[in-house]
């Protein structure tokens, strides 16, 4: 990287670490691990995520990429994929899996929980259309115990049933005969997972956190 | 911690022999022998047995056991004796028993009072308890027994209570945060230790407190012991106040932790205090014997952990024997890591830790429900016991009060465990990233409770050594009943004024297990994304470590191969279809159940005839799935039962429950078959393919086709004891259960259920396409059912033959290749 470059891009990062809540010094991290995966390009494709070898075992593997090229990641009110992402978008999609900051409202504590759950529920949201049906989910089930070998696809649709049900009779309560659960909609899911603490265990420690930066949001 | 001086009893000889027939009686208990009396009071064992005792112990033995044989000879020329009286002779046992009786009937008195055991912690009464009983022995003339020895409390009463602690311990939160626990265990005991020593010292030099003979040493030895926070006291207090699973597991773990540091501490300023000066090779030799004693005690756990598991993988014929492995590995854990004295605390915590999981997927259903309820039932008596023991040994023990010690002590403890939690949060926050609130860190050092172990190590002094003893235990006792008294019954409140968050009581549900394990590799993966290995990275390798290796050597079977979802998912299967028959095996589902929704729908009572029909398509395919599962396995459990009553065996079944139950359980079955009548409608007929996700979608989303899709079946109940449940049109799966029979539980009638339903599920396979939109009653029409019937037969669905069988895995044999294409 030239002199000049490294000049236009802190400017750059100082613009994203106001939006994405890294600081700086993340941001830095983070940017030199996209050069080494874009191959010093301006665009990360799908198949420099797909070459990084760690990620070969993980059952998620197909989803995790997917999700870094889904526009509802990126930005508010879109559906679709993008092809390739920029180091900005690599960022807003990182964002989601800081960790909350110390001191917050319990409005901020809810806002950063529907954040959180939002991008969850969007990976198994394959299709974009609001809700999981129940196709949706045995996929991601099916996803999960992929590498179970084939225990886990015999048992994988049981278990997505099971959840739906599950997930039926908690948020709907009484159904009437004639009517049909068509899916998990976003309140459903928040619903479901009242209990799962998210927002204090989706998150990973980037290097070098500076915990004074961290805020709720965007 | 361990007891490794001899005892010096204030108490006369007589106790001393009464002691150690006590704690051969109760070691005998503890391990399960059946030992008699007899040979239990024969002067070789307990000779052999109490080895710290000294010669004096040895000698009154004999001398008793002379006396009884001079009687003897004495007597041979009398008349025979019908009835004769001879108290001594079960005086231990009986008296033990009585204890046992007394804290039993106590623990049931007080969940009788709901209102006292809201308002006092139950450990309070207990102590008031033990005081009271303490007096009655003192009005009585009698002298109060020595109970709370420190051998029977360290080789008896305490073991339960740890394994309990360890193999019930919720491994993910706590190595979540060992970090912090860590901190608070170790480097927070030094602080208080150091603190409370260091000052109470100080004071004692003040002139006018008549206490200038103590010294430093003895004054650090004494913090020492005051300064670790009490796991049997935390766990009382705590398990009252439900608060939630960090905090809990911060102070326990702190509590657990700590014992390697108080055992170290303990017998540095013991064997100094003689000697007098302290050179920093003593401390250094102290930080390496701190590392020997907490690593050492955690290897030596684990290997016996290891054991216990490698042990369970072979006991698929003999269940009923294999919970005595959980405990008999375990203490023996405890005993050698004591020999070696090392933690034996830590010992027990991982041993329980390490070998759970592995022995959870080896043992029975029924093996596991029995370890549970013994470590509970075994850990409720010994901490009642501990308690009523601590208040019989206010009453008993010699006191020594000095105002200045006893206050200062309990001023200091409680200043320096708000200093050294307030301080070590600050550090321990900037590498969090779930930071401890102000809050989080008041209930930390407010669930400081100090406990029996302190009060037994005190008891341990030398009194020769430490003229100071009396007061030091004084000060100890104060200490505890400080805090067991004054925080453990204001903890309640103050969580609940202060509004911290409480334990969620909810049950797992499957969505949340899937989620977690879905965050697990989502987390890992972003993680590898990021280019830098955190714990997700490491603990996703030591899973698959796990996974490739340990869990191959450890289980038996075919389950090592089982990944957490599934057996999560199983476990609730089966406690659901367990919870179903014991409920009566009816209509009624029980509140555990994920889908009340399509039950609703289908129940005749409140639905119309006509309504119920339509309600049918709304019986979804997996709930479908479920009853059947539950009725089947119903019958199964049935019909096993029956056949080892015939046998008169326990050991080959294990859901061999006795005549009696029997008999219930029969009685029910016709309750049952009453019911499936009723039901027979919706169980045979919809004949869903169980992997059809064109099926089930279309249930869920449209089930307005379905109404085509009536009941071709009908339950037949046969007086005969023969459930035939027999299908009109083809295709549809038979039912066909003899209960009578002889045969092994999963073999024809399944096969042949799974068989039909593969063939099901291959015709609809099929025609997926052509279904998708039309009325989905096609299923019903198997043309092609018949031909893959043989070839398909016995290979669908491997974890629901688990589920209704025992869950050993023997019958784990008939999985192969996946059925559908």
């Amino acid at each position: 990287m030239g002199a000049s470059q490294s000049v236009r891009t802190e400017h750059e990062f100082q613009d994203v670490a106001d939006r994405t809540g890294f600081s700086l010094e993340q941001i830095g991290n983070l940017n030199k691990r996209f050069r080494q995966l874009s191959k010093n390009e301006e665009t990360l494709s799908r198949q420099d995520l797909a070459s990084i070898s760690a990620l070969d075992n993980n059952p998620l593997r197909a989803q995790i990429i997917n999700a870094f090229f889904d526009k509802r990641n990126l930005r508010e009110n879109e559906a679709g994929t993008v092809q390739v992402i920029g180091f900005e978008e690599f960022l807003m999609v990182m964002s989601h899996f800081r960790p909350a900051a110390m001191h917050i409202t319990e409005e901020e504590r809810e806002k950063l929980r529907r954040e959180k759950l939002r991008f969850v529920f969007n990976m198994h949201d394959t299709d974009s259309d609001g809700t999981i049906t129940l196709e949706e989910y045995r996929r991601a089930v099916e996803e999960l115990l992929s590498k179970a070998g084939t225990i886990g696809q015999e048992t994988a649709k049981a278990i997505a049933d099971a959840a739906m049900l599950e997930v039926a009779s908690t948020t709907r309560g009484k159904m009437e005969p004639d009517e049909f659960y068509e899916g998990i909609t976003f309140e459903n899911f928040l619903q479901i997972l009242k209990t799962f603490d998210i927002e204090t265990r989706m998150h990973i420690r980037f290097l070098n956190m500076d915990t004074a930066t961290m805020r709720c949001g965007k | 911690m361990s007891v490794r001086v001899a005892l010096h009893s204030p108490t006369g000889s007589r106790s001393f022999l009464e002691r150690g027939l006590l704690l051969l009686v109760m070691l005998i208990f503890l391990e399960g022998t059946v030992l008699t009396l007899g040979a239990a009071s024969s002067p070789d064992i307990s000779a052999q047995d109490n080895t710290g005792g000294g010669h004096d112990r040895r000698d009154d033995h004999r001398g008793i056991a002379g006396s009884h044989e001079h009687t003897n000879y004495t007597y041979t020329k009398k008349a025979f004796p019908v009835l004769s009286l001879d108290y001594h002779h079960i005086q231990v046992p009986f008296e033990i028993s009585l204890w046992v009786l007394l804290a039993s009937l106590m623990k049931l008195g007080f969940h009788l009072i709901p209102r006292l055991s809201s308002i006092v912690p139950e450990s309070c009464l207990l102590i008031v308890v033990g005081l009271l009983v303490g007096g009655l022995i003192k009005l009585a003339g009698e002298e109060v027994p020595p109970v709370l020895d420190s051998n029977l409390f360290f080789l008896c009463l305490l073991p339960p209570i740890i394994l309990d602690a360890g193999y019930f311990l919720p491994i993910r939160p706590f190595m979540e945060n060992i970090g912090t626990i860590l901190m608070f265990a170790v480097v927070g005991t030094l602080w208080n230790a150091f603190f409370v020593g260091g000052l109470l010292y100080a004071v004692c030099q003040i002139e006018g407190t008549y206490l200038s003979q103590v010294e430093l040493l003895p004054c650090l030895l004494f913090g020492s012991i005051i300064s670790a926070v009490d796991p049997v006291a935390v766990l009382a207090v705590f398990e009252e106040i439900h608060i939630n699973e960090l905090l809990h597991i911060l102070v326990f773990g702190e509590s657990l932790l700590n014992d390697a540091v108080t055992v170290v501490l303990y017998h540095l300023f013991e064997e100094y205090s003689g000697a007098g000066e302290v050179t920093p090779t003593d401390v250094i030799l102290g930080v390496i014997c701190f590392l020997i004693v907490s690593l050492g005690g955690i290897a030596v756990g684990a290997i016996y952990g290891i054991l216990a598991a490698f042990t369970s993988r072979f006991t698929s014929h003999t269940r009923v024997i294999e919970p005595l492995f959980v405990f008999v590995y375990s203490y023996m854990a405890y005993l050698s890591a004591e020999m070696f004295h090392l933690s034996g605390i830590m010992a027990l915590i991982a041993c329980g830790a390490v070998m759970r999981p592995y022995v959870e997927a080896n043992i029975s259903h029924k093996s596991h429900t029995t370890v549970k309820y013994f470590l509970k039932m075994w850990s409720s008596v010994s901490e009642t016991l501990i308690f009523i023991f601590l208040g019989v040994a206010t009453v008993a023990g010699p006191h020594a009060w000095n105002w200045t010690f006893v206050s200062v002590t309990v001023i200091l403890c409680l200043v320096s465990r708000v200093i050294g939690v307030v301080g070590l949060t600050f550090i321990i926050n900037k590498f969090r990233i779930v930071k401890l609130t102000t809050k989080d860190q008041f209930i930390v050092a407010y669930g400081g409770l100090r406990g029996a172990i302190a009060f037994s190590l005190g008891y341990l002094l030398d009194k020769d050594l430490f003229p100071m003893r009396t007061m030091f235990l004084t000060a100890i006792i104060t200490e505890i009943f400080f805090t067991v008294f004054v925080q453990g019954m204001t903890i309640k409140p103050l969580v609940d004024l202060l509004a911290v968050k409480k334990k969620q009581e909810a049950k797992r549900s499957i969505n949340e297990e899937i989620h977690t394990q879905f965050l697990d590799h989502l987390l890992t993966g972003i993680e590898d994304i990021c280019g830098h290995y955190g714990h997700h990275h490491w603990k996703d390798k030591l899973n698959r470590f796990n996974k490739k290796y340990i869990k191959k050597c450890l289980i038996a079977g075919e389950r090592y191969k089982e990944p957490q979802l599934i057996a999560f998912y199983h476990k609730m299967e089966f406690k659901q279809a367990i919870e179903l028959v014991e409920s009566g095996g009816g209509v009624k589902l029980p509140s555990a159940m994920p889908s009340q929704v399509s039950m609703q729908n289908i129940q005749p009572k409140k639905l119309p005839p006509a309504v119920a029909e339509r309600a049918l398509p709304q019986f979804t395919k997996g709930r479908e799935e479920e009853i059947r599962k539950i009725l089947r396995s119903n019958l199964q459990k049935t019909r096993q039962r029956l056949r080892s009553y015939n046998r008169h065996t326990l050991v080959a079944d294990p859901f061999e429950d006795g005549w009696n139950d029997f008999l219930l359980k029969k009685q029910r079955m016709i309750e049952l078959e009453k019911k499936m009548t009723e039901m027979s409608n919706y169980l045979t007929v919809p004949a869903a393919p169980p992997d059809s996700p064109t099926m089930c979608r279309a249930r869920l989303a449209s089930g307005d086709d379905f109404k085509a899709e009536k009941a071709g079946a009908k339950v037949i109940p046969d007086p005969n004891a023969f459930y035939n449940i027999k299908a009109s049109s083809d295709g549809v799966p038979t039912i066909q259960v003899d209960l009578a029979s002889p045969q092994s539980p999963d073999s024809v009638n399944m096969l042949n259920e799974f068989s039909k339903r593969g063939a099901t599920d291959q015709g609809l396979g099929q025609r997926e396409g052509a279904t998708r939109d039309e009325d989905q009653g096609l299923m019903m029409k198997l043309s092609s059912a018949g031909k893959e019937e043989k070839e398909e037969g016995g290979n669908k669905n491997p974890g629901l033959m688990r589920c209704l069988s025992d869950p050993g895995p023997s019958n784990e044999d008939e999985e192969d290749e996946p059925f559908l294409p």
